[in-house]
């Protein structure tokens, strides 16, 4: 079953071939507990104003991908041994997740994580601790925020209380409150009803679009991020074993038996996924 | 009957104290996961070292009091950098030996350092008491219970509306999720200790000018336990609602004995009884958090 292109494509403003992307991670390689390697070797490019996902099966290493970049991490006792990860120019692997966000990159963590014991205006607020310019700014942003998520608007109870849906759009709403430079956008469509995945992903389509919100995407939903996303990596244990353009990989027919099969179908390739591997090598 | 309402309002005036310092209690603990026995300590340096530079040093009050406060901040965070920093991930037992340590060290210092028998604070307000409903009122009291509510404004305040307020809540719920948010999880750890105790000090201050400065400052340590259970170990809210019952319940225990029953030490042990039936009718305490569970 071929998968139907998503009709509404955002379409990536030309950019030169010369243009350095403004995040590009070089053959990192990731170490948990000092003696778990969970990335070996990984390298993505996230060019301005685009967004690029990051796709693969559950364990490939999407998350410390996204991890290492954010400098979180380091929470986890996990760290940058190897390659490094260039943002603007900067080498910045193995900062700390403060100084990152200062930096200007902001991760979105899975499972939303906004703080449940809070509002849904205080939690915005939260998002822009680190910023500098000042209150009526931070207030501008608040409304545009809402206005680009009006549901939250009405909810004025704790944060914890809303649905999953309302949450992720919280979270996304809370990253946009700093102003970052590069969003990290992790599994957003995790455990949302399929409407709700469909409103999700319009809402990074339109950010990226009318905002310039440059966004590097991780989902196991491979059809809806490649509608979203003008490129795309593939991991899996811990290695990138594909990369393309939205078309490429769209039309790619591995991706298309792995990654884009339908419902039901999905399950069953994805039981294969070990023995295929071992029948074809990727790279 | 007026003996009932004296003691009503002492209960109150106490408890909105109590309230006070249980509120920096619930801070540290919130935000750093400490149960510090060393709470009541904070008050019992605190004023002595407010009482020093006033007395000894003959500062005029105000700068004395700032002096006071900014060296406190100080200690709080040395407290929490070299004490408690290499104590993160040990058995929450290991901490509370550590913090238990603490206070008797700290007890122990001030003892030896400003001796124990009580001293007074010079007279800064120098009124006679004031008359409210037909009952006296010392004006010491009085600002107690005025500089009691000011901080309880002042802790609302600063944790609803301010940047840092909205930091430390973040991090009290989730140390990730607060990094994820570009904070510093050690700069809000300092900083929940040189807030819990400056304002510490400052209720030692208080009760010194009502009491005088003594070891027995540091009892009010211990009514705290109470306070806090009552209200939910990591309630602010909870602490003053745990706070007035505790102030309130030992006035009322007093009078109780005072007029009816004559056991004596009434005063001491009622808070205790409270807390042990509250904690079996709400183990949580009456504020404390569950968590929010999603229908
Ligand atoms: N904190 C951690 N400590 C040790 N191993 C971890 C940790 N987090 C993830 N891993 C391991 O790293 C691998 C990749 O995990 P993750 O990055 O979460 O994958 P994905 O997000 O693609 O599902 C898994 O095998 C997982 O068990
Ligand atoms: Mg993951």
């Amino acid at each position: 079953m071929a998968p139907a292109a998503p009709s509404t494509v955002s379409s990536p403003t030309p950019r030169s071939a010369t243009a350095e992307p403004i995040l590009s991670v070089n053959n990192i390689e990731v170490v948990y507990d000092d003696v778990i390697l969970v990335l070996r070797g990984v390298s993505l490019d996230v060019p301005e104003g685009e967004v690029v996902t990051l796709l693969g099966p559950n364990g490939a290493g999407k998350t410390t991908t996204l991890k290492a970049i954010s400098g979180l991490l380091r929470t986890e006792n996990g760290a940058v041994t190897r390659g490094e990860i260039r943002f603007m120019g900067e080498n910045i692997a193995n900062m700390s997740p403060e100084q990152i966000v200062r930096k200007g990159i902001f991760q979105v963590m899975e499972g939303r994580r906004i703080v449940e014991d809070m509002t849904v205006v205080e939690n915005l607020r939260l998002g822009a601790f680190t910023r500098r310019d000042g209150g009526s700014a931070i207030k501008r942003d608040l409304e545009m925020v809402l206005d680009y998520f009006p549901r939250l608007r009405e909810r004025t109870g704790l944060a914890g209380y809303l649905s999953g849906g309302e949450q992720q759009m919280l979270a996304i709403g809370r990253a946009m409150m700093a102003r970052p430079k590069l969003i990290l956008l992790d599994e957003p469509s995790m455990g949302l009803a399929p409407l709700l995945v469909k409103e999700v992903f319009t809402i990074i389509r339109t950010l990226n679009r009318e905002l310039g919100m440059t966004t590097l995407l991780v989902e196991q939903n491979a059809k809806m991020a490649l509608g979203a996303a003008s490129y795309g990596y593939i991991m899996e244990s811990g290695k990138v074993v594909m990369d393309g353009t939205q078309s490429d990989l769209l039309g790619n027919e591995d991706v298309k038996e792995f990654y884009l099969g339908g419902g039901g179908e999905h399950r069953k390739s994805f039981k294969n996924l070990k023995s295929y591997k071992r029948r074809k090598r990727w790279l | 009957m007026d003996l009932f309402f004296q003691l009503l309002i002492n209960g109150i005036i106490v408890g909105t104290l109590y309230g006070v310092v249980a509120m920096c209690f619930v801070l540290i603990y919130k935000s750093t996961q400490v149960v510090n026995f060393a709470q009541g300590e904070f008050l019992l340096i605190g004023a002595w070292i407010c009482w020093t530079i006033l007395v000894q040093f003959e500062v005029p009050f105000v700068f004395g009091f700032l002096i006071t406060l900014a060296f406190m901040a100080a200690l709080g965070i040395f407290i929490q950098m070299v004490v408690l920093r290499p104590m993160i991930g040990e058995p929450i037992i290991s901490v509370i030996m550590v913090t238990i340590g603490l206070s008797i060290f700290m007890r122990a210092f001030s003892n030896w350092m400003f001796g124990q028998s009580a001293v007074g604070f010079p007279d800064v307000f120098g009124m006679n008491a004031v008359n409210i409903g037909g009952l006296r009122v010392e004006p010491a009291y009085l600002m107690s219970f005025v500089v009691s509510l000011f901080i309880m404004g002042g802790f609302f305040y600063f944790f609803k509306y301010s940047r840092y307020g909205l930091a430390m809540r973040a991090t009290a719920f989730n140390q990730q999720v607060a990094q994820s948010l570009g904070i510093s999880v050690k700069q809000v750890f300092a900083m929940a200790w040189a807030i819990s105790a400056m304002v510490s000090a400052l209720a030692g201050v208080v009760v010194g000018m009502v009491n005088g400065v003594s070891s027995a400052l540091s009892f009010i340590g211990i009514k705290v336990f109470p306070a806090v259970i009552l209200g939910g170990l990591d309630s602010i809210i909870g602490a003053v609602v745990g706070g007035l019952i505790v102030g309130v319940l030992e006035n009322m225990a007093e009078y109780v004995d005072g007029q009816f029953l004559y056991w004596g030490n009434m005063l001491t042990i009622a808070p205790f009884w409270v807390l042990i039936i509250i904690l079996v009718v709400k183990p949580y305490g009456l504020f404390g958090t569950k968590d929010i569970e999603r229908v």
